[in-house]
């Protein structure tokens, strides 16, 4: 327990935290993740990596990026990095486990 | 010719941005009787609760004036029969509902009920690592363990939990202990809570309130986790107060992210307001919540940076911290018009260091249970 915890890796299947759900508010016009006391507004990428790549649906992270690749037509070696980053991100506030 | 006009156009012309939240503090009532009680001293009385059809009609408001979120807090609101049925209606009207409890009424059965009617966290509070100081300081027999059987309970079920470990000068050396036991019940978030002094809590300061040491070790203990604890468990820990140079963003700025309604109904934008005299709180009787979130007199007073005195008028953090905690300012520096004198800024601020010096020397150690 004494070392940091590793980043999300590709092979890893995150899913969202207990009492995460991803919510889209009309009123805000807004994507969000609501969770315990706390909510993060999404952005349209944030979203699709969310919805590529979180989920009891996944295979795993790696054919999440896949996926994106194709849908934004986006070499796969320049968004493999920032989706890791994200997702790491996430799981750090707590929003996604793996 | 007045420079207060611009800022006051704005203010009436432009309609706040929705609450994120509202808390529904359903019942004062509560088993335990912990000294640093956030409630007022004043309490409700259960006869003067809210009925089940009013909260409805709350709750309806709460979603109508755009909050995402419902608290249902106290008190302990598990006292109040009717939480289950208060938390299907959020649900059923789209609100997300977040149980804060002392745990001490909950069992497996109706944590299921609750899970049922839509609740997805649970924010559980412990008063120590261990036993005999948290239900020495809760005046509640057995509590602690029924606290971690209904925690590891939350778990087992797939609900949120979230721990509040609250700290004072009787067990703050104990906070790695208190992690470690979050960490172990499967816990997704802690809040290390040091002890805020409002309401009972204010009247027992000088019985809980840390010394400079054990501050400074708490602080040096956690700050030497938290690269561990990233991915593992979420930290919500905040330099206490009286030994801050900043003054915390309260309520995340004044009637700007939450409204509280009262056991009997009234309507505040922060749990503690009722300290502020001068100030005009309407009920849900009066008005509805979007009425009194927009125009209502004590929601206005202070929201937003118009109120501002100096040192915040001119200061690059009014927008971060928003002048930190009027209840705060009226304690400490005797006018909730002030900026609140945790600033190092404040012309008060010295005067912080020596209410809290003074009391941590009184190293007191009899405090008064709190009532009802």
């Amino acid at each position: 327990m004494s070392t940091v915890a590793p980043h999300i890796a590709e092979s890893d299947r995150p899913r969202l935290a207990p009492g995460v759900m991803l919510r889209n508010d009309r009123r805000r016009g807004q994507w969000m993740l609501m969770g315990p006391e706390r909510l993060l507004v999404l952005d349209e990428m944030a979203l699709a990596v969310v919805r590529a790549c979180v989920g009891p649906d996944i295979a795993d992270v790696a054919a999440g990026i896949d996926r994106l690749s194709v849908e934004y037509d986006a070499p796969r070696t320049e968004i493999a990095g920032d989706v890791l980053e994200m997702l790491t991100d996430l799981r750090n506030k707590g929003y996604v486990v793996t | 010719m007045s420079c207060a006009l611009p800022a006051f156009a704005a203010a009436t012309q432009t309609e706040p941005a929705p609450p994120f939240a509202v808390l529904m503090e359903l019942t004062h009532r509560c088993p335990l009787r912990c000294p640093y009680c956030s409630n007022p001293l004043a309490l409700d009385p259960a006869s003067a609760e809210l009925d089940t059809a009013t909260w409805k009609r709350v709750l309806d408001e709460a979603a109508d004036v755009g909050a995402l979120q419902v608290h249902f807090s106290g008190g302990e609101p598990c006292v109040r029969k009717d939480l289950e049925e208060l938390v299907a209606h959020a649900t059923e009207i789209g609100l997300y509902s977040n149980l804060i409890t002392s745990a001490v009424l909950l069992d497996r059965p109706r944590l299921e009920r609750l899970q049922r009617a839509g609740l997805q966290h649970v924010q559980i509070s412990l008063q120590d690592a261990e036993a005999g100081g948290a239900d020495r300081i809760g005046g509640f027999k057995g509590g602690h363990a029924k606290k971690l059987e209904v925690a590891r309970a939350v778990v087992a079920q797939g609900l949120a939990l979230t721990i509040n470990a609250v700290l004072h000068r009787h067990n703050i050396e104990r906070v790695n202990d208190v992690i470690d036991l979050a960490m172990d019940l499967g816990a997704g978030r802690i809040e290390i809570a040091n002890v805020q002094y409002y309401g009972w809590a204010l009247a027992n300061r000088a019985a809980l309130m840390p010394s400079r040491d054990q501050l400074l070790a708490m602080d040096a203990a956690v700050r030497a986790r938290l690269p561990e604890l990233a991915g593992r468990i979420v930290v919500d820990y905040v330099v206490p107060d009286y030994y801050a140079r900043r003054p915390k963003s309260c309520m995340g700025g004044w009637a700007r992210r939450f409204m509280n309604v009262t056991p009997h109904g009234r309507v505040l934008p922060c749990h503690a307001a009722e300290t502020i005299p001068g100030l005009a709180f309407e009920t849900v009787h009066d008005r509805s919540l979007s009425d009194i979130w927009r125009d209502g007199p004590a929601f206005t007073r202070y929201r937003g940076t118009g109120w501002m005195p100096d040192p915040c008028r001119s200061c690059d953090h009014q927008e971060e911290d928003w002048g930190g905690c009027r209840c705060q300012a009226l304690a400490l520096a005797g006018s909730a018009d002030a900026t609140d004198p945790v600033c190092e800024l404040s012309s008060a601020h010295a005067d912080v260091a020596a209410l809290r010096d003074r009391d941590a020397a009184a190293l007191g150690t009899e405090w008064t249970y709190r009532g009802l």
